[in-house]
């Protein structure tokens, strides 16, 4: 029997025996250079989000102007229109139980779980931070600054386009809803006020299609923004959200 | 008048038969969506009670809701409620004219105070002091108020009265204004359309004078028997929007075959009313069935919704014609450009600063 137990190494020496680790590596390994940051069902949030997001988009937008005729067979035996609006519905009831979920998660999950949900606009140092977040991307500075969490950019992005635009996209979405389930159903009782309220459906459908591409648009910003701070900031991004690790690329203050 | 005569009064005087009286009883409890049991109950009500007047009004209109009235589907039910109402006052009915005309509306209201139903057609316009719309020498504002004082419940014939329809239309250069926005202090049920159903208004019209209450009212103040559901929820063409068999051109070979009329700009979806299941002219068609979309008349500010073949709302911002795709895509285009672009920014800045580190 041989003892798998290994000898006793010296600081690193598995890293430097696959041969590419150099001294300067080393020093950086001696730290610890990340944060949990995103714990499991804000990460499960986030990609189920993004799942139901896209296909609430492409239904939402297929519902407004529907696909070119088809007749593949009788009307009775062709759902096409109402396979559509099924995954449409659907995707938005799982898009509200998990912005409840999430919801939740802000009270029991660790404070970054918390972020999104609140801007601290009163903070005079915030704006001042935000508008150097801005400068970074006009190409104005040379370096951004370091965050564990969303920076002032993307958190005020995430507030006002998830926070609230998804709030508003369910508020208007179980509105819509409740047309169809009906007069002293559910979501009639929960929801149907607001269509007292606008007083006109066509006047909803239409606040719902602009919050559409509000969702569009951010999703453009969002997913180009991600790739990018990946890349060019001084922190990890893309794969934080899959680890819930934010690891640095420097230890550099600010 | 020391004695108001019932309804059945009323009715047999007309040479309605006993026999007839009870049809008309079991028709109206089934359009009014109630059971056999309340048949023996309206009966009983038109038998003891007596017969409400009514006062009918005329503001700022096109006299078709009259129109429809006058053409409800059961001619039993039309000369019935056309005899329940006091003819003494409406422009389209009514034998006197002038002085007597108005002598006769002010008579009513002074014989039953607190008593009559104030049906209004049409709505007051506000500007210039209510100049816009003169009845009998005065702004219609005036004689609204008056009518409305002493009235017990107050009916808002049509799109005009409920919401104003196209004399509100944006830039509404009189401020014609709803009825409900003018008189605050009276229930009111509005009876959208343009004009509403004649079977929607003798209804709702019987169920008031029968059971001396309003009938159950949605939140616009409908009644939800009529109102409750949307074109959309009972069209016959149904079948082919869920299966996804659309009108995509009126001379096409799909609005032949009766296909739906969704992309065609149909407001069937967002359009509360009963014109697909109650239908017009004794129940013969509905705009849908003759094959044009719905124009959702009996919905507030249906003018300024964009084209009538349009699914969306057209918005005039900044004088430019646009609608909600039209502007999203236009701005998520932009937004894409200006992304493509700042990436290729980004890339050359980095590839500067790869390139400094190099030489420096």
């Amino acid at each position: 029997m041989t003892d798998l137990h290994p000898p006793h190494l010296k600081a690193f020496e598995a890293s430097v025996l696959t041969g590419d680790a150099t001294a300067e590596d080393l020093e950086t390994l001696k730290k610890q250079s990340s944060v949990y940051v995103y714990e499991a069902p804000v990460r499960v949030w986030h990609w189920v989000n993004a799942l139901v997001i896209t296909v609430l988009v492409v239904t939402g937008y297929l519902i407004g102007k529907p696909l070119p005729s088809m007749q593949i067979a009788e009307a009775t035996h062709q759902f096409v229109m109402g396979y559509i609006r099924f995954a449409h519905f659907a995707a938005g009831m799982i898009l509200t139980v998990g912005f409840f979920g999430r919801i939740y998660w802000a009270f029991v999950g660790n404070t970054h779980a918390r972020q999104m949900f609140t801007l601290p606009v009163t903070n005079r140092r915030w704006w001042y931070e935000l508008i150097y977040e801005l400068r970074w991307y006009m190409f104005m500075v040379k370096e951004p600054k370091k965050y564990v969490g969303h920076n002032p950019m993307a958190h005020a992005a995430m507030f006002f386009f998830m926070t609230l635009g998804i709030s508003f996209m369910m508020i208007t979405g179980w509105a819509l809803y409740a047309e169809g389930a009906g007069q002293g159903s559910l979501p009639d009782t929960a929801m149907g006020w607001l269509l007292g309220w606008i007083g006109n459906s066509q006047i909803l459908h239409m606040l719902h299609r602009f919050g559409m591409w509000s969702i569009v648009i951010f999703v453009l910003i969002h997913v180009y923004a991600a790739l990018r701070e990946d890349i060019m900031s001084r922190q990890s991004t893309v794969s934080t959200m899959l680890s819930g690790h934010r690891t640095f690329k420097d230890d550099r203050p600010d | 008048m020391t004695q108001i005569e019932t309804f059945y009064e009323v009715m047999r005087k007309q040479g309605i038969t006993r026999r007839s009286f009870m049809k008309y009883c079991a028709l109206t409890a089934s359009a009014l969506g109630l059971g056999p049991a309340f048949v023996p109950k309206i009966a009983h009500a038109m038998e003891t009670k007596p017969r409400t007047p009514v006062i009918w009004v005329s503001g700022l209109e096109c006299t078709c809701c009259s129109e429809s009235f006058i053409r409800g589907a059961h001619p039993l039910a039309k000369d019935v409620v056309l005899s329940m109402i006091s003819l003494d006052y409406n422009h389209t009915l009514m034998a006197s004219a002038g002085h007597a005309a108005e002598a006769a509306l002010e008579e009513t209201i002074q014989k039953y105070k607190g008593n009559y139903i104030l049906a209004v057609e049409g709505n007051p316009p506000l500007n210039e002091d209510g100049m816009f719309c003169i009845v009998g020498g005065k702004p219609f504002v005036e004689q609204l108020k008056h009518a409305a004082k002493d009235a017990k419940a107050i009916i808002s014939w049509g799109a005009c009265a409920s919401y104003g329809c196209v004399q509100a239309a944006h830039p509404n250069p009189t401020r014609a204004t709803p009825v409900h926005k003018v008189i605050t202090d009276k229930p009111i049920i509005k009876v959208p359309g343009c004009p509403p159903i004649a079977e929607v208004m003798t209804g709702v019209i019987t169920y008031m004078l029968t059971f001396d209450r309003l009938p159950e009212l949605d939140r616009q103040g409908r009644p939800a028997m009529f109102y409750g559901q949307r074109i959309h929820d009972k069209c016959y063409r149904r079948p082919h929007f869920d299966a996804g068999q659309f009108v995509e051109h009126w001379d096409d070979d799909n609005a032949r075959k009766g296909y739906c009329l969704y992309k065609m700009g149909c407001k069937g979806p967002t359009t509360y009313n009963a014109c697909s299941t109650v239908r017009w002219n004794e129940g013969t068609s509905f705009p849908i069935q003759s094959g044009h979309g719905c124009i959702g008349c009996s919905e507030d500010g249906f003018w300024d919704q964009g084209s009538f073949y349009d699914r969306v709302t057209n918005l005039n911002v900044f004088g430019i014609e646009a609608n909600a795709d039209k502007l999203g895509m236009g701005a998520a285009g932009a937004v894409g450009g200006a992304i493509a672009v700042h990436a290729a920014v980004s890339a050359l800045k980095r590839a500067q600063k790869k390139q400094e580190k190099v030489e420096g």
